[in-house]
């Protein structure tokens, strides 16, 4: 027993509606999730690394320091 | 050693621009770019302030995050820098900065027109051979690997610009707001933006005028 083709398109275009109805009901996240990217570019050497210090890590640190020290005024003037 | 800083004392900033000259001086930065500037607030009225910014090389840099090609990195001593051949000019970082220091060597025109982005390198080059030719002509000298501070830092003539490790920046700055006194009113924004009678004066002023 075969169902007539007007009913069976009512009954098609029901579930499709049916269907997308309910796919609006349906919970996404739509929070966008940003990941930091990673360095692409060349790759740098450290401060430290040039011809200057030449590798010298704790020299160079103390050099910076010394300078930085040498903008506060009362350390020269005292 | 920890982070480099640049901190900015506005009760000492006589608005020479001295630094501006300096770094211009110093890297040969092109016409049209400026790596420093001096902000003024309240130009003109009595308890004006300046600051001098530019790169505050952020610990979580927004331009960082925002770079579609991913040409900026840090350095281990906390120095942000970026790649010019990586650069696509696309001005993102400019509308991610708070501060405006990303600059563009053909100004505000259309994408890929701006030519590559150009920064403060708080004086440490770039991802070239350190001292090369290459890395002078696209980022400037590199002072720090010659154990030496941000130029714009050592010819401010009052000190109100410092620079270096943040710990010794801030010794600094504590140091000297001990020494100037007052207590609370030392710091804070009533001190560096100036008080409620300003405002007032100023605000009395302008009703005058209409």
């Amino acid at each position: 027993m075969s169902m007539p083709v007007s009913k069976r398109i009512v009954t098609a275009a029901f579930a499709a509606a049916l269907v997308g109805g309910l796919g609006a009901c349906g919970e996404k996240s739509q929070v966008a999730v940003y990941e930091q990217g990673t360095y692409q570019g060349k790759a740098d050497t450290a401060a430290w690394d040039g011809p200057a210090f030449k590798g010298d890590r704790a020299a160079w640190e103390a050099a910076l320091k010394n300078r930085a020290r040498g903008q506060n005024e009362y350390n020269r003037t005292e | 050693m920890g982070r480099m800083k640049f901190l900015c004392d506005a009760e000492r900033c006589i608005e020479c621009n001295g630094c501006v000259t300096a770094c211009k001086n110093e890297h040969e930065v092109p016409w049209g770019v400026n790596r420093r500037r001096v902000v003024t607030m309240n130009d003109g009225v009595p308890g004006e302030r300046s600051i001098s910014v530019a790169c505050m090389h952020c610990s979580d840099a927004p331009c960082m995050a925002v770079c579609p090609t991913d040409c900026f990195y840090k350095t281990e001593d906390g120095v942000v820098l970026h790649d010019k051949d990586q650069c696509i000019g696309c001005g993102y970082c400019f509308f991610a900065c708070p501060f405006g220091a990303p600059q563009f060597p053909n100004g505000p025109s259309a994408f890929g027109a701006r030519g590559k982005m150009d920064k403060c390198t708080f004086c440490a080059g770039g991802p070239e051979e350190t001292g090369s030719e290459a890395e002078y002509e696209k980022y400037g000298s590199n002072r720090l690997a010659e154990g030496k501070l941000p130029l714009c830092a050592e010819m401010c003539s009052t000190k109100a610009l410092l620079a270096g490790d943040a710990s010794v920046v801030a010794d600094i700055f504590r140091e000297r707001v001990l020494r100037r006194g007052g207590g609370a009113e030392a710091w804070g924004w009533q001190t560096a933006y100036g008080g409620g009678e300003q405002r007032r004066e100023r605000k009395q002023d302008r009703e005058g005028q209409k």
